[in-house]
């Protein structure tokens, strides 16, 4: 996993709610069986008038004019701002896969569904909550200046608005400390292998229908 | 002691480990994996040279990819057929405690094959690359949905790391209608609550309508719990939850299932347990509900309206609700049951077990799908789902009514296979997801009931079970 500490990068508004991992990645594009090149059907469904499959040459696609993320001004953005919910509906991790092939390190809303939330940080995402007053001044400022930039700093747990406000985020500490120094989780758990065992052997004898 | 809740008790039998932070190492009893979630994990596993740490704690079947007719032609999709063949051979490598591939007589949706193998018992951590994993806690188990990662995770340690969850207690009751069903109960649940309102719980569904319901119809329940937000739905263990269990292949025998049995009876919220949260619903005057929107929250009762988002104060939501009418091509304040539909399908891990299929062949029984409705799909959730209808003589009913009997799997309700709907195509599905694109691109999902899927097909329309003589 690739490590987070900081990022001065430009932000893309998605103004709505309840943004599930199906808009963020269609169903047909989960047959592949490998964890990379999902960015170009990130949102496949609003980013193009066609539909798209898996293996397709998208550069010959035609793309929705309206959709924010094919608009000019938001190119290159590395910060997602979005709203309530976001991730909801489907475990599948090629969402989180998607966004950061895209190109993302951040999405900031006011709340995530929590199986996208916690797949996000296993691919050096960071999903940042913020209260919903902070959201709606931070969509004011987006919408209304082109280039709008933010600055994320996961070591201070802040954001920094160009005009300078510093917003601070709360993270578990647990889940910063991997995702600073992009340490791979089951490395980390394999060093309690005893307790495992431990436990599994206690287990076997009080619960023994437990293993077939 | 403390009064503790079902959560708590089963929350605090599985830590291993717990970090200063409060994130624990909870250990995994029972690990479901299908064709879509696992190659990466596999993959990812041998890349790192690591074993799996406990096979026979793994069942595993294909279900999203696998078509739902002409079993004899194979998986036409190329890609789809390399995904369901990258699982039989990482099944054949690894090893499991059981594999149910395609065409297997045991094959089908992995939510319904764990509980009718036994494989699924009460007490048991519960994993699977798929958020509908919350069906299994209609058992009593602490069953929630991972990412693809996390079952890399599992596969190497048997371990998940995990923050515990909140509670919250959802309870139900009085005696439901006739004609009232689980389907509507998590609707309703869903429409009070909203689909972020379970987020960060582990909801517990009691109340004496939660008791009544058999086990089925509490999966129905647990099922969507992920719709409300929560990871994990529970259920707690009375004589319904042993009486399903006993004799499945999977089930403990003789002494161990005594011993399993006296455990398995203290899985319950103890008196006076305190829970963070607790909703209260009236089972008596909950009926059949639709979905008129692109999310399971915008849900209304039959008889209703579709709502009028310029009455909607919140922004956000208003915005939400016009984007959704557009999507939907439906305008506000019309009358759901005068919204035609154009297919309709009975299946998913939702309701695709027999008590499903029972309630809609009762009402698709001496009747026929109307001219307008181009396909009504029935599609059973496992190879002994299936049998069973069979036995009954349900899918000479359904073919009778003009409906498509077809093989298991997870069909129409993500539309991975074949199965799936037309752009701007209508229809009443008994899945759980009404997203946008959610059964095909373009096409628009109503979720209701077994028996509500069945009484739309009939009418062309949705229309009321209760007044279906």
């Amino acid at each position: 996993m690739n490590p987070f500490r900081k990022l001065d990068a430009l932000v893309a508004p998605m103004d709505r709610a309840n943004v599930d991992t199906d808009a963020i990645i269609p169903k047909q594009f989960l047959k592949s069986i490998k964890r990379s090149g999902f960015g170009p059907n990130l949102f496949d469904e609003w980013r193009y008038l066609d539909v798209g499959q898996p293996g397709q040459d998208n550069s010959g696609r035609p793309r929705n004019p309206d959709f924010v993320l094919n608009q000019a001004r938001y190119q290159g953005a590395q910060i997602l701002l979005t709203r309530d919910n976001f991730g909801c509906g489907s475990s599948r991790e090629h969402a989180p896969w998607a966004l950061e092939d895209f190109g993302f390190r951040v999405i900031i809303g006011p709340s995530f569904a929590d199986i996208f939330f916690n797949n996000c940080f296993k691919n050096g995402l960071l999903p940042i909550k913020l209260d919903a007053a902070e959201v709606d001044a931070l969509f004011a400022q987006c919408l209304g200046a082109s280039g709008y930039r933010l600055n994320v700093d996961l070591e201070t747990q802040t954001v920094t608005r160009p005009d300078g406000k510093v917003i601070p985020f709360s993270v578990d500490p647990f889940r910063r400390e991997c995702l600073l120094n992009g340490w791979d989780d089951i490395g980390l758990t394999l060093r309690h292998a005893d307790r495992i065992r431990e436990f599994e052997a206690r287990r076997r004898i009080e619960q023994p229908w437990l293993f077939a | 002691m403390q009064a503790q809740t079902l959560y708590e008790k089963l929350w605090s039998s599985h830590v291993v480990h717990v970090e200063d932070d409060g994130t624990a190492l909870i250990y995994i009893d029972r690990h479901l994996v299908h064709e879509v979630t696992s190659p990466q994990a596999f993959e990812g596993l041998k890349l790192a040279g690591r074993k799996p740490w406990r096979v026979d704690s793994i069942v595993a079947t294909a279900d999203h990819n696998t078509p739902t007719d002409h079993w004899e032609m194979g998986i036409q999709d190329p890609v789809s057929r390399q995904q369901v063949e990258t699982l039989d051979s990482n099944i054949r490598e690894v090893g499991a405690l059981a594999y149910f591939p395609f065409k297997d007589e045991r094959q089908g949706i992995v939510h319904v094959i764990g509980p009718e193998n036994g494989a699924t018992l009460p007490g048991m951590t519960v994993v699977c690359g798929d958020s509908h994993t919350s069906t299994h806690g209609a058992f009593a188990c602490l069953a929630h949905g991972i990412g693809t990662s996390e079952v890399e995770h599992v596969m190497a340690t048997q371990c998940l790391l995990q923050k515990k969850s909140k509670t919250m207690l959802v309870r139900v009751d009085g005696q439901l209608g006739a004609g009232v069903t689980a389907k509507d109960v998590v609707l309703a649940i869903i429409g009070r609550i909203g689909t972020a309102g379970g987020t960060g719980y582990a909801i517990e569904f009691g109340g004496s309508a939660i008791r009544s319901l058999s086990m089925e119809g509490r999966m129905t329940i647990c099922n969507m719990a992920i719709e409300a937000g929560a990871r994990a739905g529970l259920v707690a263990v009375d004589d319904q939850t042993v009486a399903y269990l006993k004799d499945r292949p999977f089930s403990p025998r003789g002494d161990q299932w005594d011993r399993a049995v006296a455990y398995w009876r203290t899985l319950h919220s103890d008196d006076g347990a305190v829970f963070d949260a607790v909703v209260e619903l009236d089972a008596a005057v909950i009926k059949p509900q639709v979905t008129w929107g692109t999310s399971p929250e915008m849900v209304a009762a039959i008889d209703d309206c579709v709502p009028d988002p310029t009455l909607e104060k919140d922004p956000v939501k208003r915005e939400g609700m016009e984007r959704a009418l557009q999507y939907m091509g439906l305008n506000p304040r019309t009358p759901i049951n005068t919204i035609t539909i154009d297919k309709v399908f009975i299946g998913s891990c939702t309701n695709s077990r027999i008590e499903d299929l029972r309630a809609a062949a009762f009402v698709a029984r001496g009747r026929h799908k109307a001219a307008n409705v181009k396909l009504a799909l029935v599609v059973p959730g496992s190879g002994l789902v299936k049998r069973q209808a069979e036995a009954e003589g349900l899918d000479k009913i359904f073919i009778a009514a003009g409906f498509e009997w077809r093989e298991p799997g997870c069909s129409m309700c993500l539309a991975m296979n074949a199965d799936r709907l037309e752009p701007g195509e209508r229809c009443a599905s008994t899945s759980n997801r009404n997203f946008e694109g959610r059964q095909g691109a373009g096409g628009r999902t109503h979720l209701v009931s077994p028996a509500m899927a069945a009484a739309a097909a009939i009418a062309g329309r949705f229309a009321d079970v209760r007044e279906l003589a």
